[in-house]
């Protein structure tokens, strides 16, 4: 293939993409303003943009996505730090991992949000009670990938190591982190959407500011095209942080490529 | 080996620390109880039958969604896999849609189907329909391409491609991949009751909540720990086993 067909070809995929979503927005026109599917439901994307923009200049729809975007990086950060220092310390001792990981990996499967109940009752409907379960529901990903990258570092890294007369901290900094890198970004990766979810499932259930408490609201009063308008939101989010997220992975990741 | 005498040590200390705490400084505590009053707690749930309803609920529901979305991924994942075009053309949609926080349509299922096991099913099969989209067309990309060469050559319809060639390639890793939607779809139903949908496990650990009962409140939270470990372990062994069965076979 040459480069100008294979040029050729991105741009007819990027048409045919277009096309496609194209239609399926025209679908959705049609859809909405001939009455096919009950108006209570089903905005029209006009209405759906016009909330957009009415919220995001003049409403509340820009405070509350930046509540939601802040809790989620927050809770993010959170889990991330707990989740890296938790797992390098258990995942460097063999004793540890044997004792401790069995344990963890019971936790594991436990929905994050079904930790808020018992969060609700120790803490009560506050935004450190929401803070404290996306940290504690999207700390799982990194703890695990971490404690699993540092259980596998190469036999003969862990002799250098032993041959060096290194410490654990040295040890776990110099030779066992950068090793289990690629895991642990991934398992970033997929704390963010775990932080993202568990922040709107907060917002909802202990009526803290954010697009979760938006779009119940939203739903309750019935005012449809308020709640597109925050999911097309929460959507963004969700495909930004995404975006980013695995742009860096590639970056950070660049040196381990021969 | 999991339950080997050092794995079990470590949370049965933990449990006696909390038992012995709220046996004495935290005796009258609103928001835990001694673990042994939570099993008390339980079993009084599993005798009165609360217990079987709200979990068969959760798990028809659960399962209801994740059969929807399954095979929803599946097709439109086989579609985009054997089509260069279609994969194109889709593209941007799925990207856009992917995205999307399963959790932010639950007002909308509330909205469109009211509380009950649609809105709970169908946001469900939202969030399984995704990654096995991902995944199927993986799949699909991996199977070797002469094998596509030969159902082209039988002149085989598309359902017969299907059943006959692509299908049984694809069959490993699609149990990969609804081993992981199964997980997916455990935790998004027990989050859609927490958050709004008042049936299921996830609105009876809500309810001992908001009526001061810690007891049964960790009851239902151990409950919803062992049920979600129990199925995710035999997803695990049935994807295994299906992986070594149909490994024997091609061998």
């Amino acid at each position: 293939m040459t480069p100008q067909s294979g040029q050729r070809d991105t741009a007819k995929g990027m048409l045919s993409s277009l096309t496609l979503l194209a239609a399926l927005l025209a679908l959705w026109w049609v859809v909405s303003t001939s009455g096919w599917v009950n108006r209570a439901f089903l905005p029209t994307p006009a209405a759906t943009a016009a909330s957009l923009v009415q919220g995001m200049v003049g409403g509340e729809l820009l405070s509350y996505a930046t509540a939601t975007l802040g809790r989620m990086l927050a809770g993010w950060v959170l889990a991330s730090a707990l989740g890296i220092a938790l797992g390098a310390l258990i995942g460097s001792s063999r004793r540890a991992r044997e004792w401790i990981a069995p344990t963890l990996d019971f936790i594991r499967p436990l929905p994050a949000s079904a930790v808020m109940p018992l969060a609700m009752a120790l803490f009560g409907l506050s935004g450190g009670m929401v803070l404290a379960v996306v940290a504690f529901g999207s700390m799982w990903p990194v703890l695990l990938a971490t404690l699993h990258g540092l259980a596998h570092v190469h036999p003969s890294l862990r002799e250098v190591a032993r041959a060096l007369e290194m410490g654990r901290l040295p040890f776990i900094l110099k030779l066992g982190l950068p090793n289990a890198l690629p895991d642990i970004l991934a398992g970033m990766r997929l704390s963010l959407t775990v932080s993202l979810i568990v922040s709107v499932v907060g917002e909802m259930i202990a009526s803290q500011p954010g697009l979760g408490q938006a779009v119940l609201l939203a739903a309750r009063s019935f005012q449809a095209s308020e709640l597109f308008a925050g999911i097309v939101l929460l959507g963004a989010i969700g495909f930004a942080s995404n975006a980013v997220l695995s742009l860096a992975e590639r970056r950070l990741l660049r040196w381990q490529r021969p | 080996m999991a339950f080997s005498p050092k794995a079990l040590a470590f949370p049965a200390v933990l449990l006696g620390a909390l038992e012995l705490w709220a046996r004495t400084v935290g005796e009258s505590s609103d928001a835990l109880a001694p673990p042994t009053a939570a099993v008390q707690a339980l079993g009084a749930a599993a005798l009165e039958g609360s217990l079987w309803s709200a979990t068969a609920f959760t798990l028809g529901s659960a399962a209801l969604g994740l059969f929807i979305g399954a095979l929803g991924g599946v097709l439109m994942g086989t579609l985009l896999g054997l089509s260069r075009q279609a994969a194109r053309a889709a593209f941007l949609s799925v990207e856009l849609a992917r995205p999307i926080p399963s959790v932010a349509l639950v007002p909308l299922a509330m909205l469109v189907f009211g509380f009950g096991l649609r809105m709970e099913v169908s946001v469900v099969a939202f969030a399984c329909l995704w990654p096995m989209l991902v995944l199927t067309q993986a799949a699909v990309l991996q199977v070797e391409p002469r094998l596509l060469e030969l159902a082209k050559a039988l002149q085989l319809n598309p359902v017969q491609r299907f059943t006959w060639i692509i299908g049984p390639a694809i069959v490993p890793r699609l149990f990969v991949a609804l081993r992981l939607c199964v997980a997916i779809a455990l935790v998004v139903a027990v989050t859609v009751e927490i958050a709004a949908n008042p049936h299921g496990m996830g609105y009876a650990m809500m309810i001992a909540q908001q009526s001061l009962d810690p007891a049964l409140m960790l009851g239902w939270l151990a409950w919803i720990g062992i049920v979600g470990y129990a199925i995710n372990a035999g997803a695990s062994a049935l994807q295994r086993r299906v992986a070594r069965r149909m490994g024997e076979q091609a061998a």
